[in-house]
This record gives structure tokens, sequence and C-alpha cells, in this order.
């Protein structure tokens, strides 16, 4: 394949003299600065595996400063279904000094180090390692003048990628269009020169690094076009398409794109997003648009949440809908802003004051962030409840390609019904739904109610009966238990019993069915359960879990004082059943897949596990294998 | 409660009554000045004669955030201090609403002023009422922001000493678009306030002096005559070129209300600002949707987000 606009370049872009070696996946490892477009790589490589064969799953950690300091990005892309953004790199792509310095020990034995010999010097003679220098910043001076040493350099790696891993390179040039295209034509120019240098580096210095994804065998394609977004996108967009057209929030990383995208969309949609002035406003504003009956969005990330509890309470009292997202973050307190952790999972569902039952749900990737969103607004509607989406840093910025939506199957028309309500309408019925007359709506009997935090009686007037109190505390709770019983049994894989079953939640469900593929490849019957309601528990746990020798849940969370993390902790409650491990850990980062195995190895005593852990893969890009 | 259906309901379209407007029976303390500032709010409604169904009472924490249970309208009692921003979201959430929120000093000025702030500088479209009576009356008396320096009380047993809050300047601060001063001893003045305040396109504000007999009884003696004190209301300028008016109040002139802010205690009542120069956040929004709904010609919820998804491809 050939640039579509290169010129013939003497050394250039002649056809590779070797075949290429068919691999089956690359993870591919992008060291910078933050303001080097390295994750723009990342995007188009994700893009434009939405409109291949392959799959793409990507890692992103950007510092929290506004410019300048260390930022990856971690690409990996192959043949099927990637479910994770894989353990140790293949290849290491090293901007600066302190890139190569703080990454080389993420490379496989056998990885290639492509660097930056512009600002780059490697250890010498480090055989462990195919080394190519690239002089990155001269050569893309060299292809769009001197503003390449800080503006395309991202293009021309691209270019370099494309060439290396045989990529379709008319669909890249047209997503590069497609990208700056709303740019002057001198910056698509720009940037079309730089990726045919990058594309056009000379070949013999490549040293044969020449490689191709192995056809696609069985992959049953939807028929439907793939649309690439990240995490937080997916939620704002689901929420979009659940009919949300109200929201109110206040920023905090990594939350903020959603309350950005939400700001900018909602008006075209007749609808409206208020940036508050601080986390309390936002989610009394947001009741205050589900109380005149439309169901309305706040958000945040975990110190955010903390703020907005108190009047989760009285959502939980008032019975008013709502959806709260929640982009967990490391923590307490500031914590690790712009770092994954699954740490509050136990605020999600117990913080507030009071009995409060509401409903926690978790999107798994980010397909699932969108239809979770759905699903949230479903049942907050359903059972006029808050209910909190819990998503983490990892999804929320990570970039996949998925199916598009069958958007006119699923759309939810929004809007409030103001429709008159009868002569014995009661805002808090004790055997049956609450279902709020909005202020606008005529009462029959002419009795208007009020929705209140105080405890009540049917009508909303406040009591002190001791009788009521419990009554109402018990419809609260059983609501919810109404809801669970409806519920469809997790997503559950691998084998149906057997020495473990591994439970993971969130953005870990990857990693875990990776993880469950590797243990049952040994010869360990094993399963994967993954469970997206995280409050209430679907029904039908506790047989599933009778069927396995042991449980093991892995979160990204701190074992705590009794030594379970969050979700371990409330499925031994639940369900007293001692077979529960935890696997927790608390680095900032997602879960690689040999850390699950590793963990799983310390409660299934097998020896063939043992001996595969200590098998160092080498990187299938090795020059000799 | 049961007696509630026990009554008949008024007739579709008949006129807003007190009697209509009558719900439960107020748990205030025999002689608290918040009696009066309800019966205030029912002849305001009386006067206005909205649809009853798009009347909102909303209310935080206090004696006086009980108000709403003693309004047959919608309405709610919320969290303390945060019920400015959950009306906001009524006021914001349905155009054809008329909002009202009751409060007290420490609603209002201490726990809420945050979003006291904000809500005026948007000039969300509705009304508040602080029923301001200078103590903590609900927690059986603590300090409050508006208690004066060396009232005591059980968190200041010998005398506040931290500067209480001039109500009328912060008000004005915050860049409401109208503000007034009432006293629950005056009920003609509380009415006509009250009925302005409502009429007013933007962010309305009325402070009413009310006595906690309970906790801080005679607190505002000062301003009530057969007790002995000085009623002062703001003379409003009425542009009749007479040589009069050039004294008179112009209550677009913030600089002229902040000066009847700074008289000594117990200061004039009356309109202390009132201006029609800011949009309310209610039309800047619809002018925001407006404006998209223009750029994307009106395409419906499913082809916008179509053509969102099309460029994700």
């Amino acid at each position: 394949m050939v640039s579509p606009n290169t010129p013939e370049t003497p050394g250039g872009a002649a056809a590779p003299s070797a075949a290429p070696r068919s691999i089956h996946d690359v993870v591919i490892r992008l060291a910078g600065n933050s303001q080097d477009g390295i994750q723009s790589i990342g995007g188009f490589l994700a893009r434009l595996a939405g409109r291949t064969d392959q799959d793409v799953m990507t890692y992103m950690t950007i510092p929290s400063t506004i410019s300048g300091g260390p930022s990856i990005f971690q690409v990996r892309m192959g043949t099927g279904d990637i479910l994770s953004a894989g353990d140790r790199a293949d290849m290491l792509v090293a901007f600066y000094q302190h890139s190569y310095d703080a990454h080389i020990g993420s490379l496989r034995p056998g990885g290639v180090l492509l660097y930056d010999s512009d600002h780059v010097k490697p250890v010498e003679g480090d055989h462990r390692f195919t080394q190519v220098s690239v002089p990155i910043t001269s050569g893309t001076v060299e292809a769009v003048g001197g503003a390449g040493k800080d503006k395309g350099k991202n293009i021309y790696i691209l270019g370099l990628i494309a060439r290396i891993f045989d990529l379709d390179v008319t669909k890249l040039a047209t997503l590069i269009k497609e990208r700056f295209g709303g740019k002057s034509e001198d910056v698509v120019r720009n940037a079309m020169l730089a990726f045919d240098a990058g594309f056009a580096w000379p070949q013999n210095n490549l040293r044969d690094l020449f490689y191709r994804f192995e056809a696609v065998d069985g992959v049953v394609s939807s028929g439907r076009p793939q649309i690439t977004l990240d995490g937080n996108s997916a939620i704002a967009y689901g929420l979009l398409a659940a009919g949300v057209r109200h929201g109110a929030g206040y920023p905090i990383t990594p939350w903020s794109s959603i309350m950005e995208i939400l700001r900018t969309e909602l008006p075209k949609y007749g609808g409206i997003f208020v940036q508050c002035e601080d986390e309390i406003a936002s989610i009394s504003t947001a009741l205050g648009f589900s109380y005149t009956g439309q169901l309305a969005i706040t958000g945040s990330s975990g110190p955010g949440l903390s703020l907005k509890m108190e009047a989760l309470g009285w959502a939980t009292m008032a019975e008013m809908p709502l959806i709260v997202v929640n982009v967990q973050r490391g923590g307490p307190s500031t914590g690790m802003p712009t770092n994954v952790e699954q740490s509050d999972l136990l605020q999600a569902i117990y913080g507030s004051h009071g009995d409060a039952p509401r409903v926690v749900l978790s999107p798994k990737n980010v397909e699932d962030c969108f239809y979770t969103a759905m699903e949230a607004c479903r049942i907050a509607r359903e059972y006029s409840t808050p209910v909190i989406i819990l998503t983490d840093q990892a999804v929320s910025t990570r970039i996949e390609a998925f199916d598009e939506p069958d958007l006119p199957s699923i759309m939810v028309k929004p809007g409030a019904d103001l429709s008159p309500r009868p002569a014995d309408f009661k805002p808090y019925p004790v055997n049956a739904l609450t279902r709020h007359a909005p202020p606008g709506s005529v009462v029959g009997s002419g009795k208007y109610p009020t929705v209140t935090g105080l405890e009540h009686d049917e009508l909303g007037h406040p009591t002190g009966s001791s009788k009521l109190h419990t009554q109402m505390t018990a419809k609260r709770r059983d609501k919810i238990k109404q809801l669970a019983a409806t519920l469809p049994a997790p997503e559950l894989s691998g084998d149906s019993g057997g020495e473990a079953l591994l439970v993971t939640w969130g953005s870990n469900w990857g990693p875990g069915r990776e993880a469950i593929a590797r243990v049952r490849k040994v010869g360990i019957k094993a399963g994967h359960l993954h469970l997206r309601h995280i409050n209430p528990f679907p029904p039908g746990l506790a047989a599933t879990f009778a069927r396995y020798h042991k449980v093991i849940v892995a979160e990204i969370n701190d074992e705590g004082l009794y030594g379970y993390g969050q979700l371990a902790m409330m499925l031994r409650a639940a369900y007293a059943n001692p077979a529960i491990e935890s696997i927790t850990k608390t680095d900032g980062l997602t879960f690689k897949v040999s850390e699950i195995v590793s963990g799983i190895s310390k409660h299934v005593e097998s020896q063939a596990l043992d001996a595969s852990l200590g098998v160092s893969r080498r990187s299938p890009l090795a020059v000799q294998p | 409660m049961s007696t509630a259906l026990a009554t008949p309901p008024p007739a579709p379209g008949a006129p807003l009554t007190k009697k209509i407007l009558t719900a439960d029976h107020p748990t205030w303390c025999p002689g608290c000045g918040d009696f009066a500032v309800l019966a205030s709010f029912y002849r305001v409604l009386e006067k206005l004669q909205y649809p009853h169904e798009k009347i909102v009472t909303f209310a935080g924490i206090g004696c006086s955030s009980r108000f709403p249970y003693f309004v047959n309208t919608h309405g709610g009692h919320y969290i303390h201090g945060r019920a400015l921003p959950f009306a906001a979201g009524i006021s914001l959430g349905n155009e054809d609403l008329h909002v009202f929120v009751f409060g007290g000093d420490g609603d209002g000025f201490s726990i809420g002023g945050n979003h006291l702030v904000h809500t005026a500088r948007k000039n969300v479209n509705l009304t508040y009422v602080i029923m301001d009576n200078s103590v903590y009356g609900l927690t059986k008396k603590q300090t409050s922001p508006t208690s004066p320096i060396g009232f005591k009380t059980k968190t200041d047993p010998t005398g506040a000493i931290d500067q209480p809050i001039n109500p009328m300047r912060t008000l004005l601060n915050t860049g409401a678009t109208f503000v007034a001063r009432s006293h629950a001893t005056q009920v003609n003045h509380m009415v006509e306030m009250m009925t302005r305040a409502a009429k007013h396109q933007g962010f309305s504000v009325v402070e009413i002096l009310s006595e906690c007999v309970e906790f801080y009884a005679g607190a505002f003696d000062s301003s009530i005559p057969r007790k002995g004190g000085t009623w002062t209301l703001i003379q409003e300028k009425k542009n009749d070129g007479t040589p009069e008016d050039a004294a008179r109040h112009d209550v677009t002139d913030e600089v002229a209300a902040f000066k009847l802010a700074g008289q000594a205690w117990p200061g004039s009542f009356g309109v202390f600002y009132e201006s029609n120069a800011r949009k309310t956040k209610n039309v800047l929004e619809a002018e925001l949707v407006a404006k998209a709904r223009e750029r994307t010609k009106n395409a419906t919820d499913l082809q916008l987000l179509q053509s969102t998804f099309s460029k994700m491809r």
C-alpha cells in the first residue's frame, strides 16, 4: 500500500523488502508530554479500528496540571475482541528522555523501542529490545517547517505506525482530513505532510519491522456502522437518548466533560444544563428540574458526591427521581484526581444519613456507558428514585469503537406528565409506587401535595408517628427490592461451576474476562461473573456462588480493616458465604490481566497456574522470536 | 390529613380565596410574626389570581420554612439553606409556574448565603421572602447571622460578639433585581411589597422583620409606632417634576439604595432597588435554545443524535 499523496522519494515509501509477519495483537505505549497530542494518535487508531475489522482498546493518563507534565497513551490493537489495554507494551514510543526512563520498564522482552533521537539517549547495547532511532522532531520540522517542533510529531508517529503495522492508509488519511477539516487548509496539508513523512521514513532503518494483523476469523459483524467515543461522551449521549433534557453540575475532574457536552448539546434539544455555584446547588437544581416532572441529571467525582449526600437523602425521602453520575478517581479528598479507583462503592450505596436505599449501576466499558445511562433513566422514572451511575476515570477517558446504537428503536420521548390527577391522588401511597404530580398539574381534590424531607403520611403531611415512619421506611426499601426482583441474571462466562468464580464490576470487566481465559487455558475450571447492578444485587447470586469453591472479587480499592474490598464486603454481608475472597489494589491504575491471574493463584491451588505466572512472554514483535 | 378529602373541591376556575389556599394549621408559637406574613401571602394570591395549579411555594429548614405546609398549593420542604437552587430548577424547568420561596435569616444568610448570591446573580425568575427574626428559633435560641452584637443566646451566653449581616446591603450586593424590606406588623405594606415582588421579572427578594415572641421578644419594637418606635417608609420618586420629588428615592439608583441600607437601625421600609435592565436567566437560556434550534434548523431529537453519531463513525 502506498500513501495516497506521498511523492516518490528515494529510499522512501518503496514496498518493504520482506513480507509482513502476522500478529494477533499489539500494545503500543506512547510516552511524551500532555501537550504533544499523543492522545489524538490513540483517537485516530481507535476510529480506524471502528472502520475496519480490527478492535482497539485505549488507556490514558493525563497529569492534572494544565500544560507540561508527562502523559502516556496506551493503545492495544488487534484482531477480534480486545478487552483490556494490555499489561506490558510491545512497542514504546519515547518522545523525551524522561519518557524513556519512566517507561522502558514497561516494555516486554523482544519489544520495540522507537525513540526520538533528537531528545533521547537510550542505554547502549540493551539487547533486550529492538532499538529504533527516529529523528521524530527534526523529521517533523523537515516536513512541515519550524512549527513542527511543537505540533505535528504525533501525526508523524501515526504515519510511522501505519507503515510498521500495515494499516489502511487511505482510511487514515480520510480520518485526518475529517479531524482537521474544520480548520484551515494549511492545517490539513501540514498534517498530511507530517503523516507522509513518518510513513515514508526509510524502510531500511526500520530493521524489517513490518507486521500485519491476522485475518479476522469468525467475528460476526452486526452490519451496523461503528462509532468511536470515550466513556463520558457515551454517558452524555445515553442520557440524551433516554430523554433527559435537564441537568446541573459543577466542574471537577474527571466528571467535567459530561457537563461540557450536555451544556453544549442540550439547548439543541430544547433543554438546559445549569453550571451551579457548587455541588450542593447542582443536585438541588437538578432535583428542582425533576420536581417539575422532567428527570434531571447531576454528577461529580468522589469529593463532589460527598457534598451532594444530604440532598441525596432528601431525594430518597421525598422519592424524587434523579440521575447522579459519579466518575470515580483516587481518593480520599483530592487524592489522585487523574487516576482510577473504585473506592466510592460504599459511598454510593450507603453515603448520606439515615436509611436511604437507592440504586447504583456501573458500566463495564464505553458502549455499556451508553446503555447503563439509558437503564438508569428507566429505573429512576419507574421507581421514582435517585440512581447513581458509578463509572471511573479509566472508562471515562478511554476511547472505544462499538456498534452505533439503533436510535429509532430506543429513543425516549422527553416531557413532563402534567395531566390532571384524580381526587383521590396521594403523593406517597404506602402500598404503591410514588408517582408525583408536578406543579402545573391540576389535582382533582383541590388539595395540592407537598414534597418533603420530613417523614410524612400518604398525602405528604409531616408526621411524628412511629407507625408511619416504620411503614414508610419499609416502603422506600421494598420498592428497591421490587426492582431487584426484575433484574436480569448477571453476565456469566466461562465454566458454570468449578474451582473459582471471578467477580468484577465497572471497568474491570475486560481484564477480568481475559484473566479467566488465561486461567482456563491451564486447565482450571473457572467462571467470570460481572455485575452491572451494584445496588440492589440481581437475584440468584447465592446459588451461582455455591457452584464454585472460591468466589474471588477483583476491585481497585483498599482491602480495608477487615481484609476485603468494598464489593467483596457487600457480598460477604449479603450472602454470608465464607468462600468469598478479595483481590484489591490501590496503585491508581487499571488492573493488568496478570495481576488478576496472580490474585486468583493465591486462592486456587494449581501448579500449572503458578508455573504460568513465571513465564515472561516475549513480545510478538521480537525480531527473532 | 383525612379531613383534606372531606372538604369538597373548589369548582374549576373558581377564584382563589383564603379558604381555598388554607392548608395545615401553622405550627408556629402564638404571637409569632410569621402568622401575619402567611395572612398577607394569602391576600397576595387572592389579588394576583394565578391559576391554582401553577403556584409553587417552596422552603428550606427553619420555623418560617414550614410555610409551604400551610399554603394549599404545589410545594415542598427541602433541606436547610438550599431552597433557592431547588427553586431555580423549578423556575427554569417550567416557565409557566409562579415560584415563591420562604425562609428565615439562618437559612438565607448563613447556611444558604452562597446560594442567595448566585441565584440573585443569575437573576432567576422567582420571588424570595426572608422572614428575619434575628435568632435561630426552631433549635431554641442560638445566635443567627442577623443577631445584633450583645444579644444573649445559648451559643453566646454573654452576648453575641460577631458583626451581624446587614441584610439590605447583602441583598443589593448580590445583584438581586428587586430588593424590598417590610415588617410583619404592617400587613398592607407586606401585601404591597410581595405583590410587586411577584410581578417583577427576575429575582425578587423581600426581607420581612418578623418577631420571634419566644426567643427574641421585642426585637423589632423600634420600628413599631404603637410601641414607641418609628415606621419610616421609603418615598419613591414619582417623576412629577415637583420640587419635593427631587428628595424622593429613585429605585433604579443602586448608590441611593446602598445609602438607604446604611441608615442607622431601624432604617427605612419599602422598595430599595428595582431594575428591569438585566435579562432573567430564564430569558437568556431560552435565547440559547432558540439560537441552537435555528442553527440546527429545528431538527428532531432523533435527527440531532443521529447526525452526532454519524460524525463519530
